[in-house]
């Protein structure tokens, strides 16, 4: 790589977090008008680097070239100066600005906007027509689907004369339709000598779009090879330090009778929206069913109601017993006693408390569990404890300290805390959102084994998950949502992700989108 | 983000900010022409060098050991109840009616029959604010701090119109039977070896430290307590697992609400012995403070609440002994809350910086 021009190059970029070493004497050359993948675990120190590189956070030692020449990059203002765009996996977009407003806001001109808006709307057009990146310019974001809104980030970018384009973790958001078209727009982009670094956990994307990566573990850079070199059982290997199982093995399920009956279940948010439009299934004991969708097309409203944590109408009968749907009886204790377990989507915001110890979370939601009382008036903290200890060691969570605050422990610890307590209540239906999402890859593993042996022990689970390689690989039937529907039924083994895109994308078998 | 070490945060951290605030406190007696040395000794001589200055200490720190709790209840719910000050004064009225219309043989059952008369006014006062919170979304803080003016205004109609004792012109009700006199420190067997003097701390101060205790056990060995603390942390996880919140906001509230009220058996059943207008007189305001910097745990409420008690009394000795104003007393105290509750984060900042300044150091020394 000697040969060619280097857009990036950082020597021996270190940054500790108190006593934790975030990023150890990081080295990476980045060649101009290459897409560079950067892969690794959560907490492996990906964000770190690129925030430093972008000027959010200072290195504690190291050095930073820009296209050969030493730059000291102190704030993001000075990485715009030097070329650098960040799409940040959360945009940094105004909901009812305009796309034109939204590329100009932070880039006029001068105090008044016309002469910058006319300016931005004809260089809008050049874009477009170079990289594939057509977007209405007088759009609201608002009403802008998320691959757009996506574009119009990277449209913010280019527009402030980029030439390094940083994307962080980019497709969680998008189907797998969208995701193909952002990486056409990034190699357009490559093409025309910029250089693209494309940070992700989806080993996937990075053999599908990049042309060399680094992989990261721990805060140290492993290796930097050259994609098309490499395999992804490599690449996994390299992320974690030992040989990982990529696919999950399972037997075939056993379904036995009927646990969960979902009949035109509605659901509509606080304004009112209907966000649940009449949804219907089953799940049988021993059976894992797949919900795919991108999200935010009705997932979270079904966990939502099932779990007891949002009004619904229509009918739900668990075992045979119909559960009330709102008022009372229809909260997330009831729904607990009647034998649902639930994992929720969001640990941060509602599967733990992040202040309290891990004690404490573990009776969170069953803190009216007789085992947890040591009489009418207290709770038997000690018994909690032993319960804690106990379930750290079957999940082997780490460190298994359990006085630790949930905010301690890393994003794959977390949810193995709430995984352990969920499971080891028996359930007789278990929910299950995004039970991977922010977890490292062996955590990963054990928590797809753990849903695994749940399953074979006879318990029904309803998998949420915008993770296509997750539900195909886990569950024994998949429904598809769009808007709020279901779409369709599938069976994982005779599917694939091209059918289940389309569904993904409203788009059905008869060839129109519903 | 680097953390402190925990002896540092619980301790370091209020002391260093006690110490500004004396420091800044000084260069204003200074700026006055006043000499700072002698304040502070008057001070310390009048409130704890002597059993009588202990007596006013103590009675002071009473009240406000009551007002903290009030306010720590609350907060753990996610709640911040102003409101304290009118709570404490329609506390005051329900101690006037258990003491006025209730004939008790004993005080120790006045005792208690006042402090339920109290903790329900209480209570009550702060059951609207709550139900409007939880039903209608009113911010509870707005409310309290308007029903702080809706109960003096209340209680100075029941004082003049309904309870003042025909032909007294005073706005006050009629002093207590003497069967509802609760002893003070100089009456009770034991303690009046040290306090030979007529002091008012009386044992309303015992049933303060027990509601200590009982606040303790409620937010950390109670169900209860357990959500109501999980609640005041993360109100969409209180909905996951199933925690009712109407029913977490009103019940912090009542316990909150209760708890100011009871302070009324210290101050107008304890030392007043009949009630008056203003009869909290700031009490509320000052558990705000206690709160903040007891760190919303019990413990920290005594300790803050004898540190409230001393300023108080130490205050008032000012303006009897010296040239300096009384109300410098309120500026000390303005200071204090300054420094421990409005930038607590300043200097536990600063302190962080010279805790990791120091850690460095010695890593690179050893």
């Amino acid at each position: 790589m000697a040969d060619q021009a280097l857009a990036i190059e950082l020597k021996g970029i270190s940054k500790a977090f108190g006593p934790v070493q975030a990023n150890k004497d990081i080295n990476i050359a980045v060649p101009k008008g290459t897409i560079h993948g950067i892969i690794g675990e959560n907490g492996a120190g990906k964000s770190t680097l690129m925030s430093i590189l972008y000027g959010f956070y200072k290195a504690d030692a190291g050095q930073i070239f820009v296209k050969g020449q030493l730059t000291a990059i102190p704030d993001s203002q000075s990485a715009i100066r030097a070329g650098i765009g960040m799409v940040f996996q959360h945009f940094k977009l105004v909901q009812n600005f305009t796309v034109l407003e939204n590329v100009v806001l932070g880039a006029e001109d001068g105090p008044m906007l016309n002469a910058s808006l006319a300016k931005a709307r004809k260089e809008l057009e050049r874009l477009a027509r170079d990289y594939e990146l057509d977007v209405d310019p007088d759009a609201l974001i608002e009403d802008l689907s998320v691959g757009h809104q996506q574009r119009v980030e990277i449209l913010k970018a280019l527009y402030r004369q980029a030439e390094i384009l940083i994307l962080d973790e980019p497709t969680g958001v998008l189907t797998p339709d969208e995701a193909d078209h952002l990486f056409r727009i990034l190699r357009g982009l490559r093409d025309q000598g910029k250089t693209v670094i494309l940070i992700t956990h989806k080993l996937r994307e990075i053999m599908e779009a990049t042309d060399n990566v680094s992989v990261m573990r721990r805060g140290t850079m492993v290796a930097t090879v050259k994609t098309a070199e490499s395999s992804p059982e490599q690449l996994a290997e390299l992320m974690v330090g030992r040989k990982v199982l990529l696919e999950v093995e399972k037997g075939p399920a056993k379904p036995g009778e009927v646990v969960l009956a979902v009949e035109d279940l509605r659901v509509r948010d606080e304004h009112k929206v209907e966000r649940l439009k009449g949804v219907g299934f089953e799940i049988r004991a021993g059976e894992i069913l797949g919900i795919a969708g991108v999200a935010g097309n009705g997932q979270s409203e079904l966990l939502a109601a099932l779990g007891g944590m949002m009004r619904a109408t229509g009918k739900i009968t668990l075992k045979g017993a119909d559960l009330p749907l709102s008022g009372k009886g229809s909260d997330g204790q009831s729904r607990r006693a009647a034998g649902i377990a639930h994992v929720p989507e969001d640990r941060h915001q509602y599967g733990l408390i992040l202040d309290f110890s891990a004690w404490e979370n573990v009776a969170f939601g069953y803190f009216n569990n007789a085992q947890y009382q040591k009489n009418a008036l207290f709770m038997d903290n000690d018994a909690l404890r032993d319960d804690t200890r106990k379930k750290m060691e079957k999940f082997d969570v780490r460190p298994p300290d359990c006085w630790l605050p949930a905010k301690s422990f890393s994003g794959g610890n977390q949810q193995k805390i709430v995984v352990a307590r969920e499971m080891e209540q028996n359930p007789a239906l278990l929910l299950i959102g995004q039970p991977t999402r922010g977890v490292d890859i062996g955590a990963i593993e054990f928590i797809h084994k753990q849903i695994i042996a749940l399953r074979d022990a006879g318990a029904a689970i309803l998998l949420v998950s915008v993770e296509l390689d997750e539900i195909m690989s886990l569950s024994d039937r998949i429904a598809v949502m769009f808007d709020g529907k279901i779409m369709g039924f599938r069976d994982p083994e005779t599917t694939n992700e091209r059918e289940l895109g389309l569904l993904m994308a409203g788009v059905t078998g008869k060839g129109k989108a519903a | 983000m680097d953390r402190l070490p925990r002896w540092a945060d619980v301790a370091l951290v209020p002391l260093v900010s006690l110490l500004m605030a004396a420091i800044l406190s000084a260069i204003v007696i200074l700026a006055i022409g006043q000499d700072p040395w002698e304040a502070i000794t008057v001070m310390v001589q009048g409130s704890l060098m002597s059993a009588y200055g202990w007596g006013y200490t103590l009675y002071y720190a009473t009240s406000f050991i009551f007002t903290g709790l009030a306010v720590t209840v609350a907060f753990h719910a996610g709640l911040f109840n102003i409101g304290g000050e009118g709570q404490a004064q329609l506390g005051g009225l329900g101690v006037a009616f258990a003491c006025l219309f209730i004939p008790w043989p004993h005080w120790t059952l006045a005792l208690m029959g006042a402090a339920c008369g109290a903790a329900l006014f209480g209570a009550a006062w702060a059951a609207i604010p709550a139900y409007l919170q939880a039903k209608r979304g009113s911010h509870i803080v707005i409310t309290t701090i308007m029903f702080n003016y809706i109960a003096a205004s209340f209680l100075i109609f029941m004082l003049v119109d309904v309870l003042r004792p025909q032909g007294k012109m005073d706005p006050t009700t009629a002093t207590f039977p003497e069967a509802t006199r609760l002893p003070s420190f100089n009456e009770i067997p034991g303690i009046n070896l040290i306090f030979d003097k007529g002091v008012p701390a009386n044992v309303t101060f015992f049933i303060a430290l027990i509601m200590a205790v009982v606040v303790w056990a409620l937010l950390w060995r109670t169900r209860l307590g357990y959500q109501i603390r999980a609640f005041g942390k993360s109100e969409p996880a209180a909905r996951y697992a199933g925690i009712n919140p109407t029913r977490i906001i009103m019940v912090a509230m009542l316990i909150s609400g209760g708890l100011a009220g009871m302070m009324a058996i210290n101050n107008v059943m304890g030392e007043a012995e009949r009630l008056l207008g203003n009869s909290a007189s700031g009490a509320g305001f000052i558990g705000i403070a206690v709160a903040l910097m007891g760190r919303n745990h019990p413990i920290g409420v005594v300790l803050a609440a004898l540190l409230f008690g001393f300023l108080f009394q130490g205050g008032a000795e000012l303006g009897l002994w010296t040239k300096i104003p009384i109300e410098l007393r309120t500026v000390v105290q303005g200071l204090v809350i300054l420094f421990t509750g409005a930038l607590d984060m300043m200097v536990r900042m600063l302190l962080t910086r010279i805790f990791t300044l120091f850690r460095s150091n010695r890593m690179e020394a050893a």
